[in-house]
């Protein structure tokens, strides 16, 4: 055999590949499942959130803050490593799906709100007072007035890091979540053979490469222009 | 519930074997955050570049290592290299991977902020004399690197919390650390203090960046 004989039987191993690529399609069913959960549940949980912060109660609002503050600090796989091994302890038992949904959802949430919130204090005060003296309501100015400005400054920075928290699905894996590379890995030690690795490697391609790709157009589409 | 998740003894067994993983996680950011900047600054000057032979390749190259997960990466590196003879230890897988990830992001940001400078700096700088690299280099730059400030700093607190990967392959940071402590202890103690640990370290960028991006959005 040749170097490069060597090299493709090797990396792509058509006998392994095509033994385990029914486990990387599932990995990728549970990969799309997982970024679906969170994308929704993070976004709506970070909208939630920014809409009760401008009610403006102060204690509250503090707490929100700390609470951002410290998922934004910390990383993501802490959070999951946290909430799979250290709620056990308390007798409560979440599967490594739960535990990473539920720490990408919570990261997503907080950076997401302060997206939201960034949004709403750049419409103008003028605005507000605007619709406040037509006779509209605090509650139907922000939704109705306010929001829709704000959503809109709101879009570009929202794509990339629902994009870049999207991708840590991928720590699922270290929690026993079979999702791509958790499937990707395990058939590479059951094998002996790094061809599924690379099965995977073209699974996130495909997943990921549109997402980033309109993500790009989103981002100059909505631009700020200054 | 505090014996469980404060456990103050265990904390204090833990805090060695804690603080070397924080060693190792300055480290490892110490060597990704220049070099990531660094591959980061080429990217940005070679997409100004004339030729589409050199730009579409490029994009193509920061939008794979924008689409990639780091941890594939990482343990692409880590358990299929060797198959092809490559070894490159913990340490150098985490720094490789990361960089390549990282590197690509900063270039981005980079891009973005030369592109903010107007034409008319450039062009009045070279009108007094300057050669190209010389306005690249004190013209345009400096306003670029000011206009993205809060998302280079951004970028740098994402890749002090990417090093947390580093667990995944044995490479000894704080995470891996506070796994280790937590298995021989039997309590999550050690993974709470290393959440401390973490939030402690980071809190004063988060803060800081928060408040430039509020800013950067209203006045923008």
């Amino acid at each position: 055999m040749t170097g490069w004989e060597r090299f493709l039987d090797t990396f792509f191993n058509a006998r392994v590949m095509a033994k385990y690529w029914p486990d990387i399609l599932y990995g990728m069913v549970v990969t799309v499942e997982l970024a679906v959960l969170v994308v929704i549940s993070g976004i709506a949980a970070g909208l939630a959130l920014a809409l009760l912060r401008a009610l403006g109660i102060r204690v509250f609002n503090w707490l929100l803050i700390f609470v951002v503050d410290v998922l934004r600090a910390l990383p993501p796989l802490v959070i999951i490593v946290l909430i799979y091994f250290g709620l056990p302890s308390v007798d409560i038992v979440p599967s490594g799906f739960v535990s990473t949904w539920l720490a990408l959802a919570l990261v997503l949430m907080a950076f997401s709100e302060e997206i939201f919130w960034a949004g709403i204090t750049a419409v103008p005060r003028g605005q507000w007072e605007a619709a406040r003296s037509t006779g509209l309501s605090f509650i139907q100015t922000l939704l109705g007035v306010v929001m829709p400005q704000a959503l809109r400054l709101t879009i570009p920075p929202l794509t990339s890091r629902t994009i870049a928290i999207t991708k840590g699905t991928a720590l699922g894996s270290v929690v026993a979540v079979s999702e791509i590379l958790g499937q990707a890995s395990s058939a590479v030690s059951n094998s002996y053979n790094p061809s599924p690795l690379m099965l995977g490697a073209a699974a996130y391609l495909v997943l990921f490469i549109p997402v980033v790709v309109a993500g790009r157009w989103v981002e100059t589409r909505f631009a700020w222009k200054r | 519930m505090l014996d469980t998740f404060f456990n103050i003894a265990i904390m204090r067994a833990a805090w060695p074997i804690l603080l070397a993983g924080l060693g190792n996680t300055l480290l490892l950011s110490a060597t990704v955050v220049p070099l990531g900047l660094l591959g980061g600054l080429v990217l940005a000057l070679l997409a100004r570049s004339r030729s589409r032979w050199v730009r579409w390749p490029l994009m193509a190259w920061v939008d794979f290592f924008r689409a990639f997960p780091p941890l594939v990466l990482l343990i692409f590196l880590y358990a299929g290299l060797p198959f092809a003879g490559i070894e490159l230890g913990g340490f150098g897988c985490v720094a490789i991977a990361f960089f390549l990830n990282t590197g690509a992001y900063y270039g981005e940001i980079l891009r973005a902020g030369i592109d903010s400078v107007p034409t008319g700096q450039s062009e009045a700088a070279r009108s007094t004399g300057l050669t190209r690299g010389q306005t690249m280099a004190f013209v345009v730059l400096p306003q670029a690197v000011r206009n993205v400030l809060p998302d280079l700093m951004s970028n740098t607190l994402e890749v002090v919390k990417l090093t947390a990967l580093g667990s995944v392959v044995a490479m000894p940071e704080l995470l891996f650390q506070a796994r280790q402590a937590q298995s021989l202890t039997y309590n999550p103690t050690p993974i709470v203090a290393a959440a401390i640990i973490y939030f402690a370290l980071l809190w004063p960028l988060v803060r800081l960046l928060s408040r430039l991006e509020n800013r950067a959005l209203r006045t923008g």
